[in-house]
């Protein structure tokens, strides 16, 4: 989780981070990708920020193992009168006050080894592994909200760009009024309804016990803000002569928007994944930290922030820890957003 | 002028409408359940959900549904709560109305004075270790979650250096108002001001600075170098000035994005009872009759101010208004 790797740590991991934004951003094997792939390489900016990310998504993911072998108590129960063993002495979890009149009980602070890492939130449970576990749920939704967004995003916007006429009128209507919706009111007014009463839509339940809940309204609500810009490129393709040559060929519109249209949107897509990534992420720790957002038992790094809210004077590090993680895996995933415009950009690149 | 004041002002009208009737269909035609369940908060009795039906005209059209509430919101403004039998909504946020504005109009102007000084000095002092610092910072910033920051800043300002001569000065968390006199309302404010701006100081000094780069390669800025005029007259007067048109643009934007987000979060951590805590305390308690009023009101308020920040443009940019 930390940022600063050492110098020989660098070296090594370099062909394995290299291989992981291979997967991502070579789509095609086509000339322009293997320039991009390459500039992008060569940004040691990008590289570093791609390793951050990496080591983030490998300890979210190795979360169950830390709880098992690190910190070796379940994060998900609360152990309000659970004992650890520090220097060969018995300490209990929660310990007596020794705050004001030195009633009630504060849960342990950083122990800065195995178990209790990072200390214990106010039920007893170790914030060390509940926040891999939260980060899990946190990259997880992000991740699956930025892929329901483009994805929704470039059907509108190729649609509407493409067909004009009624479906565009319409539905850039709607965008119009979207875009104009702060998007945290929309979300609060989709989740508070959501929560209340769950909609059951075949198998699949939409309600406050399910992560589906805030991927969807996440995915929603930053759908205009890319369907636009996406829209605008392909009014300007439809009207270019490669695919007025097309048209004039008798292709299917089918395939003019496969082999024309898609290729050329797909850059603009590839630039948005980390931006969108990005603020998902900060968005989602939002709601959860307005309690509409992923909801107990399950954590996310939200979630824990709120958790930690009641103790922020005496126990900070619940609180700082799940915030620091956000700010970490934020700051690499618009480091690496640059770089990627950049890279499939040359002449963002020029203006800097 | 005119010409392009009616349109926009009719787009405005638009907006606010589409917006309603959005959370219209949210709040009363979500499928799966019976929107006066949701409205009564939890454990309603079965004589409350007959209430809210009745307070709602739930058994009658969508449209004349849609036109209860909206009287019931602008018109009569009598819509009640049931989480809180018997209180008054509108009343409540015209109360937190001013609180909301005095957080948002501070941070506003801290934001865009903040972001003119980072941008211009990093742009002045491009590619040296000032520039990267200043926009490794301003990137930092663009980065943090608001509510978290905010905490930060509580955890620093009101314990740990609460008694060391930076935070001294600090009061408890909570909103003063203003007829209790100035200086009290001012500290009370000021960190929030700052929570509140850091992130888009972040942003717009980016913005800023980008485009202050871009016109430096432009013919006029040469002309200008070319007839001996000084670094600081070419940077204020020549350069600064175009790059300033898509900055006012995206504000206009971005002011909403700030009441109906980052304000909201800024409230809930400072403990002022502002619109945003309204919502949050809402939240709290299933409270859907004030969630559907703050809701709509600061919508409808964010969709005003972009539409007065396209105006003042048009006002300002002479092209746009020869053009009209």
């Amino acid at each position: 989780m930390s940022a600063s790797a050492s110098p020989e740590g660098l070296a090594a991991e370099t062909p394995a981070a290299g291989g992981g934004l291979g997967v991502s951003v070579a789509g095609s094997p086509a000339g322009p990708w293997r320039q991009a792939l390459r500039r992008l390489r060569r940004d040691g900016t990008s590289l570093e920020a791609g390793i951050v990310l990496l080591v983030v998504l490998v300890a979210c993911l190795a979360a169950p193992l830390y709880a098992s072998l690190v910190s070796q108590t379940d994060p998900f129960r609360s152990n309000l009168s659970g004992k650890i063993i520090i220097g060969g002495k018995r300490v209990a979890v929660m310990q007596p006050s020794t705050e004001g009149r030195g009633l009630g009980v504060t849960p342990i602070g950083p122990t800065w080894r195995g178990p209790y890492l990072l200390g214990s939130d106010a039920q007893g449970r170790d914030v060390a592994a509940r926040l891999l576990y939260g980060g899990r749920n946190s990259l997880m939704i992000a991740g699956s909200a930025t892929a329901l967004c483009l994805i929704l995003a470039a059907i509108i916007g190729v649609t509407t760009g493409f067909l004009g006429g009624g479906v565009d009128m319409v539905l850039s209507r709607i965008l119009e009024v979207l875009w104009a919706f702060p998007v945290y009111l929309l979300a609060i007014s989709l989740s508070i309804v959501l929560i209340t009463k769950p909609i059951i839509i075949g198998s699949i339940t939409l309600g406050s016990g399910s992560l589906l809940l805030p991927i969807v309204i996440i995915g929603l609500i930053y759908v205009p803000y890319v369907a636009r810009p996406v829209r605008g490129q392909v009014l300007a393709l439809r009207n270019s002569e490669f695919v007025l040559a097309s048209v004039g060929l008798g292709m299917p519109t089918w395939r003019i928007l496969m082999r024309d249209i898609l290729p050329n949107v797909s850059t603009t897509l590839i630039v948005y994944i980390p931006l969108m990534m990005a603020l998902n992420i900060t968005t989602e720790s939002a709601l959860s930290f307005l309690s509409v957002g992923v909801q107990p038992p399950d954590a996310s790094w939200g979630t824990i922030i709120l958790d930690g809210q009641g103790l922020l004077y005496t126990r900070p590090a619940v609180s700082v820890a799940p915030g620091l993680a956000i700010v970490i895996t934020v700051l690499a995933l618009n480091l690496l957003g640059d770089g990627v415009r950049d890279a499939l950009d040359p002449r963002a690149r020029l203006q800097r | 002028m005119i010409a392009v004041i009616v349109p926009r002002i009719a787009q405005m009208l638009f907006v606010m409408f589409g917006i309603s009737v959005v959370v219209f269909l949210i709040f009363f035609a979500t499928p799966g359940a019976d929107p006066s369940a949701r409205i009564a908060g939890r454990n309603a009795t079965p004589e409350t959900l007959e209430a809210v039906r009745k307070d709602f005209g739930l058994d009658r059209p969508l449209p004349v549904q849609y036109a209860l509430l909206m009287k019931r919101l602008f018109v009569t403004a009598d819509l009640t709560s049931f989480a809180n039998r018997g209180q008054r909504v509108i009343p409540q946020i015209m109360d937190a109305a001013p609180i909301t504005l005095a957080l948002v109009l501070g941070a506003a102007v801290l934001w865009v004075v903040g972001a003119l000084v980072l941008g211009v000095v990093a742009a002045a002092s491009r590619d040296t270790i000032l520039d990267k610092g200043l926009m490794a910072l301003a990137l930092i910033g663009v980065s943090m979650p608001v509510f978290w920051f905010g905490e930060v800043m509580n955890l620093l300002s009101q314990s740990r250096l609460h008694d060391t001569i930076l935070f001294s000065w600090v009061p408890s968390l909570g909103y003063k108002p203003l007829s209790d006199g100035f200086a009290p309302w001012f500290k009370t404010l000021i960190i929030p001001w700052f929570t509140l701006a850091v992130l888009y100081i972040g942003i717009y000094a980016r913005v800023l600075r980008a485009n202050l780069v871009e016109t430096y390669h432009e013919d006029f800025i040469r002309t200008a170098r070319a007839k001996g005029l000084g670094p600081l007259r070419i940077m204020l007067r020549h350069a600064l000035r175009p790059s300033l048109i898509p900055f006012v643009t995206m504000f206009g934007l971005d002011f909403g994005a700030l009441v109906g987000g980052a304000a909201l979060l800024t409230e809930v951590v400072f403990g002022l009872n502002g619109i945003g805590r309204l919502t949050y305390v809402a939240l709290q308690s299933l409270d859907l009759p004030v969630i559907l009023a703050t809701v709509m009101y600061a919508s409808f308020f964010v969709v005003a101010a972009n539409a007065l920040v396209d105006i003042a443009y048009v006002g300002l940019d002479p092209r746009v208004r020869s053009g009209g």
